[in-house]
């Protein structure tokens, strides 16, 4: 049945112009292409706008363009660009829309017409968001938490329109997450060639794949609460809205309830990470075993770990409301759901180093990226313990400390890992090579520049320093080292934003320039290194679909004569 | 090569930063000594796992490295080994937990004899009311709001009539006595962050949240708010002065309760102020005129 539907060439949309080979593109590699550009342009918005950030907090008054309103709205257009506009579209709309049909061995994603449209629908989302910044009052000021009632209430910045271009983007964008997601999902399970069962694929199909449930089933709360929020702005109804005293006046609203947005926002928002965290958590598995030519240490673990995460990431999100003024009974369930999570998690953290152990490493770049990730997602896993550890919370909630600790586990962990993962496959996307010297240099400011910015928030936020303040101002227990912190850390931060001209510089200097790649550079097992073509045509598999005859972990198998035995390797 | 010696370093250097860095938590003045227990905890159990897996990690690197000739060792799994390093993780969480949960179980209870003393904020300054001698705060509810009303008070409730008004001044509280805060908000979400206290909570417009706690230790204290309100989130602050019980009652003795307001209130703007309340009849006593 699978293999029917894969094999079947008819329903293959083929490219007859230059418009419908590469805009209006049906294939799952042009999408991916679109879908990372896209992702990586407005990323850099957001990378912009975290370095204006830094020269407020470390330079405070020596740029008077910077005010409260801005550098609110800096805040949380930050935010919300890296988490939903970055991140998840990165991973899920590029990686897993370029890796899922190559690595099960697809021709494509199973509705590509459908699959267009979540781009086309996904770049309408990133419109309307940019348009945020030029509507009257600029964008939302809120956080990317887009909290109610201040989100559209008197005293925040862009409670006007900024919030109301937020709220369509975010819907815009959920209904273009929900057309991929189904892609990914169902390709998944009816698009995998013959002999791909579902123990033989490789992790960061896994990842993706879950992640995409997930995305699929937290999403539309953050889609409900938009509309609901929607309606009380416009509407005027009071789903979130109590009655409440603004510009000197009592609102007409009665009755909502600020906290039931929280719930909504945070049933999304939670497993939003692990939609962020489970596709790096898939893909640096493999970059790890590639590179350290060794199987990946228990695989079927890691597989359960996946899955595991997934489901229970669905019953901790109050543990970003400890403090909320929920009923605070509620704090005993989610910190010990919260701590268990953190068992999964660990088994792959620890299977990672086992895979690393007794292998045979090579430390090229994408190595090198995945190993800094396993340090940086030590260290913001670990952290995340005293977060969720409900009581422990209660002084760290809302100061640095969770600053530190979400953007070393979901920010630079992730980022980290979509670095190596850029280096890994873009022989095979471009065919061409990238400079390897400039790639070192890439990843050495990049991590230990990153780990300079976040490990000193942390003692930051144990100190009690809050977060989202514009200025410090006079307070008694922050002593002036605390200013020249920031200093520092702003310093790290200018940095490492300007290295990252040496990454793009790499990759687009390398795209005409860079040496034609080998099909396979690093000796990969998993099906997409052994498309008859690189970068893969159109239908990536030639007149027949490849057959599997094995896992993707074949590495330094005793007795074979290379050390890896790609998956079309009949066993003998 | 270099990647093995950077990670061992960052290791030693996080370990050198902890030790010597001047930033750790303000000296407590609360209680709450069972949270920073709890955090200790937390702390140690965590910074073993940091230390053992990257410097396992690091050598690994060191002796794992590619050289000629040099082939992996091919081993899918390992049960026995993931079993016992499961138990670990699972001892090690529940390590943290305990104390964690032992912690949060006095958090939500409430002494029976704390003292209710009420904060409330709005965008971007803190009041704060007291309950007077009949130790019971009066009704309040944003809808009763009047420029002469600000904190809301039901005009009709008798408990209110003797609650005592602190308005955008200094919030006083009595040393080594049990308070519980209840926190209300006029118009967005605030968080009342003393962290000498340790203890924050949220105020909700709507609905009025609490925590508790017990000063320990005498001195003034800045109040900050903890969760985004607007433009002047990072100017709304406040001062706690915690003073011995009798500077407490001193101070208490000198300020103004409901009733003196409402005495003190002019006849039009009364009436403003009763109609919030959907009250028809001024009661004779209440007008001067």
């Amino acid at each position: 049945m699978a293999t029917t539907l894969a094999d079947d060439l008819r329903p293959m949309h083929h490219p007859h112009s230059w418009v419908t080979r590469y805009v209006w593109s049906q294939d799952h590699k042009v999408i991916a292409i679109q879908y990372s550009v896209t992702a990586i342009a407005i990323g850099l918005v957001a990378l912009v706008l975290s370095a204006l950030m830094r020269l407020q907090l470390g330079f405070p008054g020596v740029f008077p363009a910077i005010q409260p309103d801005n550098y609110l709205q800096f805040v949380s257009m930050h935010g919300m660009i890296m988490v939903v506009y970055l991140l998840t579209a990165l991973l899920l709309g590029g990686f897993g829309n370029y890796l899922i049909p190559l690595m099960i061995g697809a021709r494509d994603m199973v509705f590509p017409f459908v699959n267009m449209l979540s781009y086309w629908l996904y770049l309408l989302s990133v419109i309307v968001l940019v348009a945020g910044f030029f509507v009257p009052g600029g964008p939302t000021g809120a956080g990317w938490t887009l909290y109610p009632p201040q989100a559209i209430s008197e005293g925040t910045p862009g409670h006007q329109w900024g919030i109301a271009t937020m709220l369509v983007s975010l819907a815009i964008f959920v209904a273009a997450f929900t057309m991929g997601g189904l892609n990914y999902v169902t390709t998944v399970l009816q698009a995998r060639t013959k002999g791909m069962t579902l123990m033989r694929m490789p992790l960061s199909v896994w990842g993706i794949f879950t992640a995409s449930i997930m995305g699929l089933l937290a999403f539309p709360a953050l889609f409900v609460a938009a509309i609901m929020m929607l309606f009380d702005h416009f509407a005027g109804t009071s789903f979130f809205m109590p009655t409440m005293q603004s510009m000197g006046a009592i609102t007409p609203t009665e009755g909502g309830s600020p906290l039931l947005f929280q719930h909504l926002f945070w049933f999304f928002g939670h497993p939003e990470v692990y939609i962020v965290a489970l596709p790096a958590f898939g893909i640096v598995s493999d970059l790890i075993s590639v590179h350290a030519r060794r199987n990946i240490f228990g695989y079927r673990m890691m597989v359960w770990a996946i899955t595991i995460i997934g489901a229970l990431s669905f019953v901790v999100w109050a543990h970003h409301m400890y403090v909320s003024g929920m009923n605070p009974y509620f704090g005993f369930f989610f910190a010990t759901s919260t701590l268990i999570i953190a068992i999964p998690t660990a088994i792959k953290v620890y299977n990672w180093l086992l895979t690393l152990w007794r292998g045979d490493i090579h430390l090229r770049v994408p190595m090198l990226f995945a190993i800094a990730f396993i340090f940086t997602f030590i260290h913001g896993g670990l952290s995340g313990l005293f977060l969720g550890n409900v009581s422990v919370d209660v002084p760290l909630s809302d100061t640095f400390f969770v600053v530190a600790h979400f953007h070393m586990v979901m920010g630079v962990s992730p980022v980290l890992v979509i670095f190596g993962a850029i280096y890994h496959w873009y022989p095979k996307i471009f065919g061409r090579m990238w400079n390897e010297t400039l790639g070192k240099l890439h990843f050495w400011i990049t991590f230990l520049g990153v780990y300079a910015i976040f490990l000193p928030m942390h003692y930051l936020g144990i100190l009690g320093v809050p977060r989202r303040y514009y200025a410090l101002g006079e307070t008694g227990f922050i002593p002036p080292s605390v200013h020249l912190a920031n200093e520092w850390i702003s310093i790290a931060a200018l940095i490492v934003f300007a290295a990252q001209g040496l990454f793009f510089f790499n990759m687009i200097w390398s795209l005409f320039r860079g040496p034609r790649a080998d099909p396979n550079p690093w000796g990969a097992a998993s099906l997409e290194w052994q498309t008859p073509q690189t970068p893969p045509a159109h239908g990536n598999w030639g007149p027949t679909l490849p057959t599997v005859y094995r896992w993707p972990y074949d590495y330094s198998v005793p007795g074979a004569p290379r050390d890896f035995i790609p998956q079309t390797e009949p066993r003998t | 090569m270099p990647i093995a010696v950077a990670i061992a370093m960052l290791v030693l250097g996080s370990v050198l930063f902890h030790l010597f860095s001047p930033w750790w938590r303000t000296p407590i003045a609360s209680n709450w000594g069972s949270i920073d227990s709890a955090l200790d905890v937390t702390l140690w159990i965590c910074a073993a796992a940091f230390i053992l897996l990257n410097l396992f990690m690091a050598w690994v690197l060191v002796r794992y490295r590619h050289r000629a000739g040099h082939r992996a060792h091919y081993e899918p799994e390992n049960a026995s080994l993931e079993k016992r390093l499961t138990i670990w993780t699972a001892i090690g969480i529940a390590g943290m937990l305990a104390p964690g949960l032992a912690a949060w179980g006095r958090y939500v209870s409430v002494p029976q004899d704390a003292t209710i003393i009420e904060a409330v904020g709005q965008q971007w300054q803190w009041s704060f009311r007291y309950p007077g001698p009949d130790g019971v705060l009066g009704a309040a509810a944003v809808k009763y709001v009047t420029p002469d009303n600000s904190l809301g008070l039901d005009p009709l409730d008798p408990f209110g009539r003797d609650d005592l008004l602190v308005e955008a001044g200094d919030l006083h509280l009595p040393l080594d006595r049990p308070v519980k805060i209840v926190l209300r908000s006029k118009d967005v979400l605030h968080d009342f962050y003393v962290p000498e206290f340790r203890a924050k909570m949220d105020l909700v417009p709507g609905i009025v949240t609490y925590f508790w706690m017990t000063p320990t230790k005498a001195g003034t204290f800045d109040i900050l708010c903890a969760e985004l309100c607007g433009t002047g989130h990072h100017e709304m602050r406040g001062r706690v002065v915690v003073e011995p019980p009798k500077a407490f009652a001193a101070w208490q003795a000198q300020q103004t309760s409901f009733g003196q307001i409402l005495a003190e209130t002019p006849p039009a703007a009364m009436s403003i102020l009763l109609i919030k309340a959907n009250a028809c009849i001024v009661p004779a006593s209440w007008s001067k005129s």
